[in-house]
């Protein structure tokens, strides 16, 4: 089913991940990722690692959610680090042709396979232990500022966290659709390609129908409800900064300087 | 007569090893003869789509075996289509899955992945139609512009069009007005003495399965805690009320009557019979 697709899925949890307010969480993130593609030598690539791994264990999320959504970008992983191997400068150790492996050229895929399966990783531990509502609110606040240029922040933000909130309800909608569908004999597993595109139309019509449907319930119980925009609209929830935020932002320091370091100490690798 | 349909010790476990695994249906062992009129009520959450859908292939047992006349339906996966036309079944709002360009094409999706064409094919359409009471004239809309109720017995008329053995129900009247339920519960029932197959109806509507039902699977959860007669589950008011169920109205008052230290039968379950009791206690005691 398609609901097995752990990758951007909430895990509710209490751990301290999970605690950390969301707007650090996403500032974090993006430094760190930054910072995965900063690394230049094995010392600090391991640093990195380390790293995630000490999220991923006080995520107190499964490692098995993790390897699943790993599983989606194998292919990818493995395209982008042999062709790195051909890419690299110096001796060749081993030749064929126009193609060439070199010492760098390993390196480089080394490097390539260990930042992307980090980055993933990182990403699914903010996904896995911020609610959608939450990150999309956090979205909005750190964009707020574009607000001055009258880039429509709140509109977008509704947006996103609409589409967020639908995603599983209408997965929920087409796996009853295929059900349905497919009690009546609709045939989705053999036949060739044409012919699965085309056994696509009876679950495709009746969800688009649907999907409608919904968006225009959802646009007048909002106008029932006076939403007229971003405009002197008041939170529910007003997130603060709390000690934990102070405690993770010092930790993304420490990394961030820790690989500064490495860097300048420590001869490069690729 | 002979089982068409016999479970043993079937179970459904949802995201099975997530932090959101839920037992749905577990340890279920029945069997449901052929041509009789299966009722099955049971509060939201109780397992009862689960299982049906278990019937038909849709979803896999975690445990156990479904039976269909004789033969365990996943012995052979690749075969597991003939099986659905076999064990027709009918969503909850089934009117959702219309998408043809016209209602007649709609209902033909089923009988024409069956292999059925031509004159066959017509056939089987045109009398889905009528057993679901679809006036001639629509057959030629597009479904998205009949009203609600059409486009429920549309959806209906899709799979009895397959005419399958088994036709499986899911509150195929929630949400209908008083008038539509009562009429598409009698087409039901028409439908099933004319065919003679087997019919199992999912309903939170007490009245209703009172009204149709030969034997009745009551579940709760996820297991079926009941499986007899009728009458003899509706018998059993102060049961179905702790799970969260009632009787149909009347048999309740029948049965309040007994607590009282009326002479009544048990598991009255319409009102002529309930009336034809009370007249006869009336005519013992004299007072008429």
């Amino acid at each position: 089913m398609i609901r097995d697709v752990a990758f951007g899925q909430f895990f509710p949890g209490k751990s301290i991940i999970h605690r950390v307010d969301p707007r650090a969480k996403i500032i974090m993130l993006t430094a760190f990722l930054i910072i995965i593609f900063c690394t230049f030598n094995y010392l600090s690539l391991l640093l990195v690692t380390l790293f995630t791994a000490t999220f991923i264990a006080l995520s107190g999320v499964p490692v098995k959610f993790y390897f699943k959504s790993l599983k989606v970008i194998v292919f990818i992983v493995l395209i982008t680090s042999v062709l790195n191997m051909f890419y690299g400068t110096g001796d060749p150790i081993w030749e064929w042709g126009i193609l060439k492996i070199t010492l760098n050229g390993i390196n480089r895929a080394i490097f390539i396979t260990v930042r992307i399966i980090c980055l993933i990783l990182a990403s699914s531990c903010l996904t896995f232990t911020t609610s959608p509502t939450d990150l999309t609110d956090a979205l909005e606040r750190l964009m707020k500022p574009l607000n001055k240029i009258h880039f429509p922040v709140h509109e977008i933000a509704m947006m996103m966290s609409l589409a967020l909130r639908f995603v599983p309800t209408l997965l929920e909608e087409t796996d009853k659709i295929t059900q349905a569908q497919k009690a009546r004999g609709a045939d989705m597993e053999s036949g060739n390609i044409f012919q699965r595109i085309k056994s696509f139309i009876p679950i495709l019509i009746p969800l688009f129908v649907s999907a409608f449907r919904r968006a225009y319930d959802l646009a007048t119980a909002m106008e029932c409800r006076c939403y007229r925009g971003g405009n002197g609209r008041t939170r529910m929830k007003i997130i603060h900064m709390t000690k934990t935020d102070v405690i993770s932002f010092c930790i993304l320091g420490f990394i961030i300087c820790g690989v500064v370091l490495c860097n300048i100490f420590v001869t490069a690798a690729i | 007569m002979s089982n068409i349909l016999e479970l043993k010790n079937l179970s459904y476990i949802y995201g099975e090893g997530t932090p959101f695994e839920k037992c749905a249906v577990s340890n279920i062992s029945l069997e449901i003869k052929k041509g009789e009129f299966i009722g099955i009520i049971g509060h939201t959450g109780s397992g009862k789509s689960t299982l049906v859908q278990m019937l038909n292939g849709l979803i896999k047992p975690s445990g156990g075996q479904v039976i269909f006349d004789g033969a365990d339906i996943w012995e052979n996966p690749k075969e597991i289509r003939r099986i659905r036309f076999k064990v027709g079944m009918v969503f909850q709002y089934p009117e959702y899955q219309l998408f043809e360009e016209t209602v007649y094409k709609d209902i033909s999706f089923g009988p024409s992945n069956m292999g059925k064409s031509g004159a066959e094919l017509d056939q089987a359409v045109k009398a889905a139609a009528l057993f679901t009471g679809l006036k001639e004239e629509l057959l030629y809309k597009s479904p998205f512009d009949l009203s609600g109720g059409e486009k429920r017995r549309a959806a209906i008329a899709g799979v009895i069009a397959m005419d399958p053995e088994v036709l499986v129900l899911d509150e195929p009247t929630a949400g209908l007005d008083p008038m539509g339920r009562d009429v598409l519960l009698s087409q039901i029932v028409q439908y099933h003495k004319e065919r003679k197959n087997t019919v199992l109806l999912v309903s939170h509507s007490m009245e209703d399965i009172a009204r149709v039902a030969d034997r009745i699977i009551v579940m709760n959860n996820s297991e079926a805690v009941m499986y007899d007669e009728t009458k003899e589950v509706f018998s059993k008011g102060r049961e179905l009320e702790k799970i969260g169920l009632r009787v149909p109205q009347i048999t309740k008052i029948m049965l309040k009557l007994k607590e009282k230290g009326y002479d009544v039968a048990d598991g009255i379950l319409n009102v002529d019979d309930a009336l034809a009791q009370i007249f006869s206690l009336l005519k013992k005691e004299g007072k008429i």
